[in-house]
């Protein structure tokens, strides 16, 4: 089936397997290799890109399914040599060791920075809330990290945080 | 010094197996045997061969060729016997990831089943004593008599626990990409720990001289003993390549690694502790009973920390195998010392209860000054310093011990402490360092995957040479590289270390361009030494008297492990096998299933790891410690020593929440629930 879609800003035409996922898209077809295959069953976050600026799991989207959408991925968040500040502070911080998490750490991160509203340990939910080490730890316990960099990843995200 | 592949883990150029960009590749998909003991009456792959895009059907039905001595996990489609279900029995190649999962599905392979025997039980009559334990030790060991020495106690613990099956779970699935090359010879892109071995063991499988194969695998996304021997995808990959006349990916998914990748066997350990009044051991008996496959024999070396922990007069340890329908174990992160330190330090826990002491205490009078076992001195042990900082650090003198007496609200709290150790060895490697465009080159197959390796040897290599980092530039990944050991054993570092401060010397010594070292000699003539790493940890749990659920609040670890190369890297390591350790303790649990065989929770929804919101607060601390009897660099490995004692520590501080004492891992509400 063909579609077309927009990744990190470059337009694509592709004529895609309808079983294929977006991430199976992204890493067979479009040698995009950023966004890692954890468990192809959305339990991991490994896959995590935006899907029209909105963090989503690569691997439960049907490639067919995102026609027309924009996609981000890890290879988009840079700016030339500059790196987004979460990539910054990820490395100053060692917050991943393998770093095969790592990309969708990222890019979940940066949409979690975005999203507004109470969580699950907010206690006023009436209220924005800060965004405390605490409200990090549970917006962003969808991104499994085995190596257990988690530590560090909540530091390197309470200082790129805005 | 931040790590030197950062730039490229963060942008997502960082190249894992299955991601090297390789022309015309066509996928492989794996069928699984749905019987846990059996024969393989037909394979009938007709409708297979028919879908679109198919290549090849590879099964016992056209047994491809492999060496006869292949290793009896990776001998794959040479027998029509079933070991165990999720056995890799067929595999079909297509030119799309799609098309092959689709022929896959549609293989259909006829069995005769045989009953099966998956479960582990103290009372199985199939158990024996296997001649050696991992790697070489000795299955048991006798010194004194314990029975005397439990009879003259004042104090006694006969206590049994069990760890259930446990796996890996490395965030990168196992994956291969094989390219043949018109001459025969052999390119494989592997996840794996260990370049060398892992072109060692291909090349045996396949009976090829080892020249004829190369491993490359530049990143690897975890292995944790996973990726520490070949598993069959690499040879599959290898196989269907041959089959399709093309180069071949395959990627396993999360479900099968749990079924062909290795696990830690599950445990019962059976602890006899006595103690006199004051204390100090009288008897420490140690038996642990474990699963392999009936395949290989794989022997985990659950009970051989007891050899090293505490002085005592009586001393036994033992190891009872017996070999089950099930999959053949493996190697997961501190093997041996991991399961078995979780019940000797839980049972140091009881037995401070029954005595009245505090459990810092009682393993601080209790500390040895030569290996209880055999004798040999230390070449350092500094546990006790590690017990008396932790302490300290934790503020561990305001303790009350009385356990499930505090209370805020529905929560109940308490703390606990556990000893950790770890051997320190290292093996034989060679390096080459050169020098290119005004910088150094060192060269050494090692593998970073994720402990930092990359960036720990290029501090190395610049200390060695005295020049700074940045003009130094480490190669691995690569078996066309000097040969190197394995990234196991916590012991890469050190092996590889030393090669390459004996390189970097050698080039120093010699015209100031190239220096190339072999350790065989130098690692051979290391004195008889009993060399560990020690450390003690400690957790503050919070116990719902409602639900059950176990929360950490805190876990510090002070470790005691040598010189330490990079301060971010170690804290990184430390803290990693710590979060590890809570997933043992609270969650990590694989079921064997008994009716159908084989495993059940095989994915990440059902296998619960450690998320971000389950770890709140993780410390690692270290002592400065000298020793000139480990390597060039004084350093003790740090990769595994982390996980060892966690689950005990958070146990033992579960019992002193809410006095109750849950010997089964992992702590469950449900478990910890039905004490109330």
């Amino acid at each position: 089936m063909d579609i077309t879609l927009k990744v990190n800003g470059t337009p694509h035409a592709v004529d895609v397997d309808p079983r294929m996922s977006l991430l199976d898209l992204l890493r067979e077809r479009l040698g995009l290799i950023g966004a890692k295959k954890g468990c192809d069953h959305g339990q991991c976050g490994a896959c995590t890109v935006l899907i029209d600026g909105r963090r989503a799991n690569a691997c439960l989207a049907l490639a067919v399914a995102v026609d027309g959408s924009e996609v981000t991925t890890v290879e988009g968040l840079a700016k030339g040599d500059d790196l987004h500040p979460l990539q910054a502070a990820f490395i100053e911080h060692d917050a991943f060791q393998c770093g095969y998490c790592t990309p969708g750490q990222l890019c979940s991160a940066v949409a979690m920075l975005g999203e507004p509203g109470p969580s699950a340990v907010t206690d006023d939910l009436a209220l924005d809330p800060e965004l405390t080490p605490e409200e990090i730890r549970e917006r962003m316990s969808g991104n499994l990290c085995r190596c257990g960099a988690y530590v560090n990843i909540v530091k390197a995200i309470a200082e790129a945080a805005p | 010094m931040n790590r030197v592949e950062g730039r490229v883990k963060v942008t997502g150029l960082a190249t894992y197996a299955a991601e090297y960009p390789v022309e015309a590749v066509a996928y492989a998909y794996p069928v699984q045997s749905l019987v846990a003991k059996g024969r393989i009456v037909r394979v009938h792959d007709a409708e297979a061969r028919e879908m679109p895009g198919v290549l090849a059907v590879l099964s016992c039905e056209d047994p491809p060729r492999l060496a006869e001595d292949a290793d009896a996990e990776l001998a794959l489609f040479q027998s029509r016997d079933v070991a165990y279900r999720g056995q890799i029995v067929a595999a079909v190649v297509a030119g799309t990831y799609e098309n092959a999962r689709a022929a896959a599905a549609a293989v259909r392979v006829e069995y005769d089943p045989d009953d099966h025997d998956v479960a582990l039980r103290s009372d199985h009559p199939g158990f024996y004593r296997p001649d050696v334990v991992n790697p070489d030790y000795p299955s048991d060991t006798v010194k004194g008599d314990v029975e005397a020495g439990l009879a003259g106690a004042a104090a006694s613990v006969d206590v049994t626990y069990s760890t259930p099956v446990l796996h890996n779970n490395p965030m990168e699935p196992h994956a291969a990409v094989a390219v043949w090359d018109p001459e025969g010879r052999l390119l494989v892109y592997d996840s794996t720990q260990g370049a060398s071995p892992d072109r060692d063991t291909i090349a045996q499988t396949f009976g090829l001289p080892r020249e004829d194969v190369r491993v490359v695998s530049r990143h690897v996304g975890g292995g944790f003993g996973a990726k520490g021997s070949t598993r069959p995808h690499a040879v599959l990959a290898a196989l269907a390549a041959r089959a399709a006349g093309r180069p071949v990916k395959i990627a396993l998914t999360r479900q099968q690694m749990f079924d062909v990748t290795g696990y830690r066997t599950p445990t019962i350990q059976r602890l006899r502790l006595g103690a006199d009044a004051g204390g100090r051991l009288t008897a420490v008996e140690h038996v642990a009973y474990e699963q392999s496959s009936t395949l290989v024999e794989f022997a985990e070396q659950t009970a051989t920390p007891a050899r090293v922990m505490y002085a005592t007069p009586a001393l036994r340890t033992a190891h009872r195998l017996v070999r089950l329908d099930v999959a053949t174990p493996s190697w997961m992160r501190a093997p041996g010392e991991c399961p078995g330190m979780y019940a000797l330090e839980s049972a140091m826990d009881e037995l401070a209860c029954a005595l009245g002491m505090d459990p810092v205490e009682l393993r601080v009078v209790n500390d040895a000054d030569a290996e209880p076992e055999g004798g040999l001195p230390f070449s350092s042990r500094n546990l006790v310093m590690c017990l008396r900082e932790g302490a300290r650090r934790f503020g561990w003198r305001h303790r009350d011990p009385e356990p499930g007496v505090r209370r805020e609200g529905e929560w109940l709290v308490g703390t606990g402490v556990a000893a950790s150790t770890y051997p320190a060895r290292r093996r034989p490697a060679r390096a080459f360092a050169f020098v290119r465009d005004g910088d150094y080159v060192v060269q050494v197959a090692a593998a970073d995957i994720g402990t930092g390796a990359r960036t720990a040897l290029v501090r190395i290599a610049a200390d060695a040479l005295g020049v700074p980092p940045d003009q130094v530039h480490v190669e691995l990944g690569d078996s066309d590289l000097p040969e190197a050991p394995v990234a196991g054993g916590s012991m890469g570092t050190a092996s590889w270390g030393s090669a390459v401060v004996r390189a970097c010397e050698e080039l120093k010594r010699g015209d100031g361009k190239e220096g190339r070292a072999d350790t065989t000699d130098e690692v051979g003539n290391d004195a008889r030494l009993a060399r560990h790493a020690f450390g003690a940890q400690f957790a503050e749990v919070r116990v719902s008297s409602v639900t059950g659920e176990v929360r950490v609040p805190r876990l510090l670890g002070v470790f005691a492990a040598g010189r330490i190369v990079d301060p971010q890297l170690a804290r990184s390591q430390f803290i990693g096998g710590m979060t590890m350790g809570l997933g043992m303790a609270l969650m990590e649990e694989t079921l064997t299933d008994e009716e159908f065989g084989g495993f059940l929770r095989r994915d990440l929804a059902q296998y619960h790891v450690p998320a971000c919101a389950d770890v709140p607060h993780v410390e690692a601390v270290w002592l400065d410690e000298q020793d000139g009897e480990l390597n060039p660099m004084g350093s003790k490995g740090i990769g595994e020593i982390g996980i060892v004692g966690t689950a005990a520590a958070i146990g033992n501080a579960v019992h002193h929440a809410t006095g109750h004492r849950v010997r089964d891992l992992p702590l469950t509400p449900v478990k910890i629930l039905s004490r109330f």
